[in-house]
């Protein structure tokens, strides 16, 4: 187990250092130079070109994703900080630290006084919604899965069909309409600013809302799936014929089966919701992490967005890890020795 | 302690029985009468059962016996109100100890069920929910009928798996499925069935798809149980020799109803309907050769629910209809003498039809070697650089047009060595030679075209050579044109159709694509491809192991009589002895890679001298109902893993016989006649005898031994 554990941990660290030179290598097709992004438009070319030199940007892509991690690592400081270069950026933690994402060119401020507060934002919506959705989607999967083609099944199909087809701007709009402005019980944008006179709470109500319609569905149609191919099987017969009632025989001997093909796929919602809801963070104007995500790669801010990709792949391979582990304690027979 | 548990919940049925049975004994179990069952499809209604009565006694085993698709198994979900959403039944009744339990309420058949009456299933593994430990899954079954305790249902459990004696219950309690053998799971299934002490237990072919040894010891584990329980059994299976031995009464099934009822010795002896006496010709007999009988096999098949005829549903594949009184509508059961029905028009009209006795001239005994191993050894390395043993220092010969049987549990290598001579594998060391060749170590893609032709395989399931895309009759023309056998689109089509009618398909059938052939049709096209390449050697692996017994005896006179004509060699892989007698000239029994003990067939049968070999042979379940109270060795636990093979003789662990020295050295190799070896400490022609060995060993379990 502890080999296992040594081997998957080697493998997420090796799965992150690719990540990140994948996104570094991508920025370099990225408009603008980091020298241009980091003076802002008006500086002078002249200026832009004495910037880059300090910063040797000229340099081959290999060394200076070399000098990005070195930086990262607290091995050398971040070159954006010198005093030299002139840009007054300054990191109250200093030039050099462990972690030390660097100098997000587009907030001007250090990489970590950002995200982090995003990714807490983030979340709390995504943590509240997932809550959500695995409970709902168990049961609507687990009951519309129970009698394939019942009026039941028919009937949670239907709205586990039609929540997951409408998409996320179309519900949200819809919900602000009716609770905001035909029945003003919630706020329309959810800033997470105590001082807009609504409490955060039920600022959370209708992001949470939008993206529980959006997603339960779709997971709710897998369990279902997995639970037809289960109650065919033939150990359910023997449960049945043992004497078992219904009840008995999807808790006692369907559900664990059935959610073991799921899953993953549950799990994997965790990433949706951590990085993937831009658009419902847009509709409502959350502080939230995809949006976060889009501005940084829609400006080139490279230390923002390799800080967010190494977030998210982090997340990505952890929750993996997690879900191997949970197949395991699932399923018996692909346990390790 | 375990006795005590057992008798504090030891249910009404025990005490009904012991003070009920004068009263009681005329009345019936379980009475079907007039059942009527239908699958209710988009379009079409099938019609799976049209009418079958029966009745099981209290304390009976009765055995339902039929080709498969004749509704056995529609018949025991039907008792147990389990037939699906499609499924139903449309008329006539199911009384169970006096209660109706068709149109039951799910409350009553929920009381029913795994208490009164309990079903063990054909795949044991697929009957166990795969991600709960046995503990729990058996714990179940006092808990919901009994409503015992968590701890003391454990208890009950663990003292059940000792009843079917299971080694380690403790620590079986707390294992997975997965984690167990074919025939533990099985014993774990008829723990699961009898915990809460039925008074019926359904049998739906228990011990199909295990091995000869485990259904050995499951059948007599079942013998016991039952009577120490006093249960009665309703046993389904489509052989008849399996069941003979176990069943008081016997009902002969086909195409959803009754042909044939009668005491399972009466049946035996005096077989009245063509279809019994077609079904009990099918058996191959330990007591004959193929030198004496011939298989006789029932042409054509069971018509589906759809297409049954008028009058006799036997008929179209029946010699002696006659129309006029076969097709009559009214066709009812005659009763031959009280206890013994039959459905036949014709009964009168003819008694047993003796077998036709085929003498077949023996082959040339001086003939060469066609194909002759020496020490083929074949490892597999497995991880942590250890090696697993598949076969070790093999060594025997085949002459030409000889067939040799290559017999063993599985697991003891027989496959391995198969896909060895083919080329699909390679041995680690040692020689076949083969036509002067040495091919131990050579591939398929590193044999030349001529090797290739000369020895062909037939495998257990034909749909690993027919390419489901292609019509049959396709892997036929292509063998035939890759190998030049014939050149040209006439020549070709004309041989094509030659094999066809060799392997007696009609030629109709070769544009069909395999999915809509039965099993033994294309196993049927598997054999003309074979002969199609014109071989000089066929590796036959368990060629009918999947088919029906009576398709079985079908295709086996089918590849005897083309082997015979072809002057063919063959290697025969079976794990079925009495059909090894029945088509083989040479026996080599394996065990865990190793060669045990090999001879001819008179030989091995005759006086088997190995241990092992004996207690294969004594697995044998005999069809002569006067026979088969005969002791049986029963072989102690499981084979062990070819990666830790037991140092001194590998069958220690299992043997009956064992001597001091066996766990310690290596057993020499002991010739008793040219023909005849064995690899055994035990020389069986110094001191005792040891024709009938096998009865005075102190480890041999006597069927219903103590109670
Ligand atoms: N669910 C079903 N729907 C339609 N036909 C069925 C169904 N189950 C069984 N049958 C049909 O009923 C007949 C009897 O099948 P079965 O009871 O499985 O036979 P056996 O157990 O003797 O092999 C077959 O013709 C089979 O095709
Ligand atoms: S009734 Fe006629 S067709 Fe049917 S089994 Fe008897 S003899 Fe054959
Ligand atoms: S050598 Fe010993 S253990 Fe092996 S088969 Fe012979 S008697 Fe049994
Ligand atoms: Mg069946």
């Amino acid at each position: 187990m502890t080999r296992f554990l040594c081997k998957r941990l080697i493998m997420m660290m090796v799965t992150m250092l690719c990540a990140s030179f994948l996104v570094f290598a991508v920025c370099e097709f990225s408009p603008g130079s980091v020298a241009r992004k980091s003076l802002g438009p008006f500086a002078t070319q002249q200026q832009v070109d004495l910037l880059s030199k300090k910063l040797r940007a000229t340099d081959p892509l290999p060394v200076r994703y070399s000098r990005w991690l070195g930086v990262l690592l607290g091995l050398i400081p971040d070159p954006l900080q010198a005093p030299d270069s002139g840009l007054n950026f300054n990191d109250p933690r200093g030039a050099q630290y462990f972690g030390n994402f660097g100098y997000s060119t587009l907030n001007k401020l250090p990489v970590n006084d950002v995200i982090w507060n995003r990714l807490k934002n983030t979340a709390v919506l995504a943590g509240l919604a997932f809550a959500l959705i695995v409970p709902l989607s168990i049961i609507f999967g687990i009951l519309s899965g129970l009698k394939e083609g019942g009026a039941l099944d028919r009937f949670l199909s239907v709205i586990c069909i039609t929540f997951t087809s409408i998409p996320e701007f179309a519900s949200g709009v819809f919900l602000v309409t009716l609770f905001v402005i035909l029945w003003p019980l919630l706020p329309g944008t959810s800033q997470l600013d105590p001082g807009s006179g609504w409490s955060i709470p039920s600022q959370l109500v209708l992001p949470v809302a939008v993206l529980v319609i959006y997603d339960f569905g779709y997971v709710a149609r897998m369990i279902r799936v997995s639970m037809i191919g289960v109650m065919e099987r033939p150990f359910i017969r023997t449960a049945v014929l043992k004497g078992m009632n219904t009840r008995q025989v999807i808790f006692g001997h369907a559900l664990r089966n059935a959610m073991i093909a799921p899953f993953t796929v549950l799990l994997l919602q965790i990433n949706f919701l951590v990085s993937g809801v831009v658009v419902t963070e847009l509709v409502f104007a959350y502080p939230g992490f995809g949006r976060l995500l889009l501005d940084a790669s829609l400006f080139g801010d490279i230390a923002t967005l390799e800080a967010a990709t190494l977030v998210t792949v982090a997340i990505a391979v952890t929750t993996q890890l997690v879900g191997d582990l949970g197949y395991m304690l699932l399923d018996p027979r692909i346990r390790v020795k | 302690m375990n006795m005590e548990v057992r008798n504090a919940q030891r249910p009404a049925s025990q005490l009904d029985l012991s003070n009920g049975i004068p009263c009681t004994a005329q009345e019936p179990l379980l009475q079907i009468h007039d059942l009527r069952i239908e699958f209710r499809g988009k379009d079409e209604t099938v019609v799976a059962v049209p009418g079958l009565s029966l009745d099981v006694m209290r304390g009976e085993s009765y055995g339902l016996v039929g080709e498969s698709g004749c509704g056995k198994s529609t018949t025991a979900m039907a008792i147990l109100g389990y037939l699906g959403r499609t499924g139903a039944v449309t008329n006539g009744s199911i009384r169970f100890d006096g209660e109706e339990l068709v149109g039951a309420s799910p409350r009553q058949l929920r009381k029913v069920r795994g208490r009164r009456i309990a079903m063990v299933y054909q795949d044991p593994m697929s009957a166990l929910n795969p991600v709960r430990t046995i503990g729990a899954q058996l714990a179940e079954v006092p808990r919901i009928h009994l409503g015992t305790g968590r701890a003391q249902a454990l208890e009950m459990a663990r003292a059940m798996l000792r009843d079917v004696r299971l080694p380690d219950a403790g620590d079986m309690l707390k294992r997975y499925p997965h984690q167990l053998s074919g025939g533990q799971q099985q014993r774990v299934v008829i723990a699961m069935a009898l915990l809460a002490r039925p008074s019926l237990l359904l049998l739906d072919e228990p011990t199909t798809g295990l091995d000869v040894t485990v259904e050995a010891a499951v059948l007599d584990l079942i013998a016991e149980l039952r009577h120490r329980y006093q249960t009665s059994l309703l046993f389904i299976s489509h052989n008849l020799g399996l069941i003979a031995e176990s069943c008081d009464r016997l009902g002969i099934m086909y195409s959803g109803e009754l042909v044939e009822e009668g005491a399972t010795g009466e049946i035996f002896r005096r077989p009245r309907h063509p279809y019994t006496q077609g079904l009990i010709a099918c058996i191959p007999d330990v007591d004959s050769d193929k030198h004496s009988r011939s298989l006789a096999a029932i042409p054509g098949h069971i018509p589906l629910p759809q297409e049954r005829p008028q009058g006799c549903l036997f008929g179209p594949r029946c010699d002696g209809f006659v129309a006029g009184s076969c097709d009559r509508v009214d066709l009812k059961p005659d009763e031959v003498e009280p206890g013994h029905q039959v459905k036949c028009a014709r009964w009168r009209d003819f008694s047993r039809r003796e077998e036709a006795a085929v003498v077949v001239p023996d082959g040339d005994r001086d003939a060469g070697d066609a194909i002759c191993l020496t020490n083929v050894t074949k490892l597999y390395g497995t991880s942590r650089g250890r090696s697993l043993k598949a076969n070790e220092a093999v060594t025997f010969s085949v002459k030409e047009a000889e067939i040799v049987a290559l017999v063993g549990e599985s697991g003891c290598g027989k496959s391995t060595l198969a896909r060895i001579v083919t080329g699909l594998d390679q041995a680690t060391s040692g020689q076949i030679r083969l036509a002067d060749r040495n091919i131990a170590e050579l591939q398929a893609r590193a044999r030349p075209k001529k090797l290739l032709q000369s020895v062909q395989m037939i495998f257990q399931n034909p749909d690993s050579t027919l390419n489901p895309s292609h019509s049959a009759a396709f892997s036929i023309r292509r063998s035939l044109i890759k190998f030049g056998i014939r050149k040209g689109k006439a020549a070709v089509d004309r041989r094509v159709r030659e094999l066809l009618e060799m392997v007696r398909l009609n030629p109709d059938l070769a544009e069909r694509k395999p999915e809509q052939l039965s099993g033994g049709q294309k196993q049927r096209i598997a054999i003309a491809r074979a002969f199609a390449a014109d071989p000089s050697l066929i590796v036959a692996d368990e060629p009918v192991s999947a088919l029906d017994v009576s398709v079985q005896a079908a295709v086996v006179t089918l590849l005897l009589d083309i082997q015979r004509a072809n002057k063919t060699t063959m290697l025969f892989i079976s794990h079925d002895l009495a059909l090894v007698r029945h088509v083989a000239d040479k026996v080599v029994v394996m065990y865990l890679g190793k060669v045990m003990e090999q001879g001819t067939v008179a030989e091995i049968f005759g006086g088997a001298a190995h241990p092992y070999t004996q207690a294969l042979l004594s697995s044998i379940r005999s069809t002569d109902p006067d026979r088969s109270k005969a002791a049986h060795i029963q072989l102690r636990g499981e084979m062990p893993s070819p990666v830790d093979v037991p140092r001194g003789c590998r069958f220690a662990t299992r043997c009956h016989r064992k001597l001091g020295i066996c766990e310690q050295e290596a057993p020499p190799l002991r010739r008793l006649s040219s023909s005849h070896e064995i690899l055994c400490h035990i020389d069986p022609t110094a001191g005792q005898t040891v024709s009938d060995g096998a009865t005075r060993s102190a480890d041999i379990t006597r069927e219903p031994a103590n109670d």
